[in-house]
């Protein structure tokens, strides 16, 4: 007996000498970042997967430079596989286990209502970078999203289609079992009616859908001067896709959701992509030196090109660092949350980024064609 | 009317796919009554397979015979790993359906880490670019060499079964293991060759499928495994033809309730189908008589 506890004691005392003397000269506070992306689950992985890539290479970018002292950030990825109940159990996990000063994401809007709730009662910071639906940041003063709503977007994108060829009749097909497509679809509707083009066809679909044959071959007997999208990436390029196989022709322009930007598109939909027509906040050819950076370490670090989002994510991890020295910690959530809502011109690869008073970004929109197979920026 | 009938080319090339894939079904749920959740995932390996064949440069109708049979070797494996081996220890048959559930589960897993989660294209080819118009129908290449396809595999799954040993030695199984035994037919390689047959089928569907809709992911076997058993009902267990019959029927079934109903009702007219004809004509829509199986 007497035996055992003298070993306990010895190498109680070795384990507290070692920690003794292991420890660094300057002491380093970590400060934990919850990300909360869908990696898995279909469609919703592509712009989890580009958004925890982000979100991690700023992690890394930030702490490598020294910028903020003795604050480490440490990134804690969760998958939430696009499932909402999953991103409730992981914001609850991330707050009340791991104590996280703040969570990036979820990467759907579904999800964004049901778990960011958690987030504002326990007063922990959200900044989502891919929620696009109206409402988002009304549900506390603790969400905040550098993703431009739908309706920030898209009646510039439809401003530009009809200074560029006056159409007179519109179809619609959106995602009817997704809140972020419906709302898109919502908002959609609301700029077509405001712009006096007539709605001659409204079809829907549902997540997972492959086959739009029925839909389309609907829409293309309404014949319509323009065929708008309410879809995420994977389902708008096999619609535009499907759409052009069915024989709906070239002058039929196809307008579609912010959500549907992504390199993917163009992989998957090909050369039926070419004048596809959408709205964006950030685009990879945005010549500013930030973005340039953004883009080379992007490419440097996965060997792929960053989308909106990706860039989104990265934003916002540099305007938590930011709000996060302005602070001086993490201690006080009030202090750290009023940082984040004070940003302001922030230099960022999207351009100057403010948050508005609703916390939504405040970003000048730009129009996106697809030409040869590239989002390519509208210059006139 | 040009409207209708455009319709009808989308019910029957969707159809086609369904069809291929309950061919397989039916084979190994209806004839060999095996419980076997796994054939949605030997679609979408087929599918993965003839994608991996097609961007290494290999011609379409090539990367189809690949799909068919990564498929096919996909049966085997599930028969030898899992159901060979429950059958040895005289296992009860839910086993073997929680068995292939769980080799499902692995397989997507295995596709997740592989290939990633993200949807993949077939490269293009030249039958995605050829398409005809008719009286203001639109018919791709495709959709008619998709047709066609499913049209030869039906007859040569036919052919086979009736007339050449194998088929005859499939369908003795089907009637009775034992009797199988006692008149000399070797009863394992006949199960594994039914398992080939039937995952081939699977494989080659998830292709042609991966085609037709410019789809590849992890998780397309799963909507699929649905259809395939919507199918087998829909056409009598065991009864080939009522397969591809059905195949088509729930094609055009799908394309009709989403063009003049709406999407929302598309599943629930397909599965409220099944209820029905569990209900009125539990041998399927296209058996004539009670017949033996096969």
């Amino acid at each position: 007996m007497r035996h055992s506890i003298v070993v306990l004691l010895s190498s109680f005392a070795i384990v507290v000498g070692a920690a003794v003397t292991e420890r660094p000269a300057r002491a380093e506070t970590p400060v934990k970042i919850g990300i909360v992306q869908a990696t898995s689950g279909g469609s919703a992985a592509l712009y989890g997967v580009m958004q925890k890539n982000a979100a991690e290479l700023a992690i890394e970018e930030i702490n490598a430079s020294g910028s903020l002292g003795d604050f480490k950030l440490v990134g804690i990825y969760e998958d939430d596989g696009g499932d909402r109940g999953q991103s409730v159990n992981i914001f609850q996990r991330l707050i009340n286990q791991e104590k996280v000063s703040v969570i990036l994401g979820p990467t759907l809007t579904t999800s964004a209502f049901a778990a960011d709730p958690i987030a504002q009662k326990a007063q922990v910071p959200v900044i989502a970078s891919s929620n696009t639906a109206p409402g988002v940041t009304n549900m506390g003063d603790y969400i905040f999203r550098t993703s431009p709503p739908e309706s920030m977007v898209f009646p510039g994108v439809l401003a530009y289609v009809k200074k560029k060829s006056d159409p007179k009749t519109a179809a619609q097909i959106y995602g009817i079992d997704d809140a972020l497509m419906k709302a898109a679809y919502g908002v959609q509707k609301a700029a077509l009616d405001e712009a006096g083009i007539r709605i001659v066809a409204t079809e829907t679909f549902q997540k997972g859908d492959v086959d739009y044959s029925a839909q389309l071959t609907k829409i293309k007997a309404s014949n319509p001067d323009i065929l708008v999208i309410g879809g995420l990436a994977e389902e708008t390029a096999n619609i535009v896709r499907q759409a052009r196989q069915l024989g709906l022709g070239p002058s039929t322009r196809i307008l579609g959701a912010n959500a549907a930007i992504s390199t993917k598109l163009v992989e998957l939909a090909g050369s039926a992509a070419e004048g596809f027509t959408v709205g964006s906040s950030w685009f990879i050819q945005f010549d500013n030196p930030k973005n340039k950076a953004f883009v080379a370490a992007y490419r440097n670090k996965y060997h792929s090109d960053p989308d909106t989002f990706a860039a989104q994510a990265y934003t916002s991890v540099q305007i938590f660092a930011a709000a996060l020295k302005k602070a001086g910690g993490v201690s006080d959530s009030k202090k750290l949350r009023d940082a984040i809502a004070e940003t302001k011109d922030f230099d960022s690869n999207t351009g100057p980024f403010s948050f508005a008073a609703n916390r939504d970004p405040v970003v000048v929109p730009k129009v996106l064609i697809v030409k040869d197979g590239k989002f390519t920026l509208t210059t006139d | 009317m040009s409207t209708f009938m455009q319709q009808v080319v989308n019910g029957i090339s969707l159809g086609s796919t369904y069809a291929v894939f309950a061919m397989g079904c039916t084979l190994i749920f209806g004839v060999l009554n095996i419980v076997n959740m796994a054939q949605g995932a030997f679609f979408m390996g087929g599918a993965y397979f003839g994608l991996e064949a097609a961007n290494m440069g290999l011609p379409p109708l090539l990367a189809f015979f690949v799909a068919l049979m990564g498929g096919g070797v996909l049966g085997i494996l599930a028969d030898l790993i899992v159901f060979r081996t429950l059958r040895a220890r005289g296992a009860h048959r839910w086993m073997g359906l929680v068995a292939s559930l769980a080799l499902a589960r692995m397989m997507v897993g295995v596709a997740q880490e592989v290939f990633g989660t993200q949807v993949q294209r077939y490269p293009q080819n030249m039958f995605q670019s050829i398409a005809f118009e008719v009286g203001g129908v639109r018919i791709q290449l495709l959709q008619i060499v998709i047709f066609l396809v499913s049209v030869v595999l039906m007859a040569l799954l036919a052919l086979t079964l009736q007339r050449s040993s194998v088929g005859r030695a499939i369908r003795t199984v089907a009637f009775d293991e034992d009797v199988a035994r006692i008149v000399g037919v070797p009863v394992g390689r006949t199960t594994m060759m039914t398992f080939f047959l039937a995952g081939a089928l699977a494989g080659a569907s998830g292709m042609l499928l991966g085609n037709l809709f410019n789809v590849v992911s992890p998780f397309m076997g799963e909507q699929m495994l649905i259809k395939g058993l919507t199918v087998i009902i829909l056409g009598g267990l065991g009864n080939v033809p009522g397969a591809v019959a059905g195949g088509f029927l729930l094609g055009l079934i799908e394309v009709f309730s989403v063009a003049y109903v709406s999407s929302s009702f598309r599943d629930a007219i397909g599965f409220g189908l099944i209820f029905l004809i569990l209900l009125v004509k539990p041998t399927g829509l296209f058996s004539r008589f009670e017949e033996r199986k096969a």
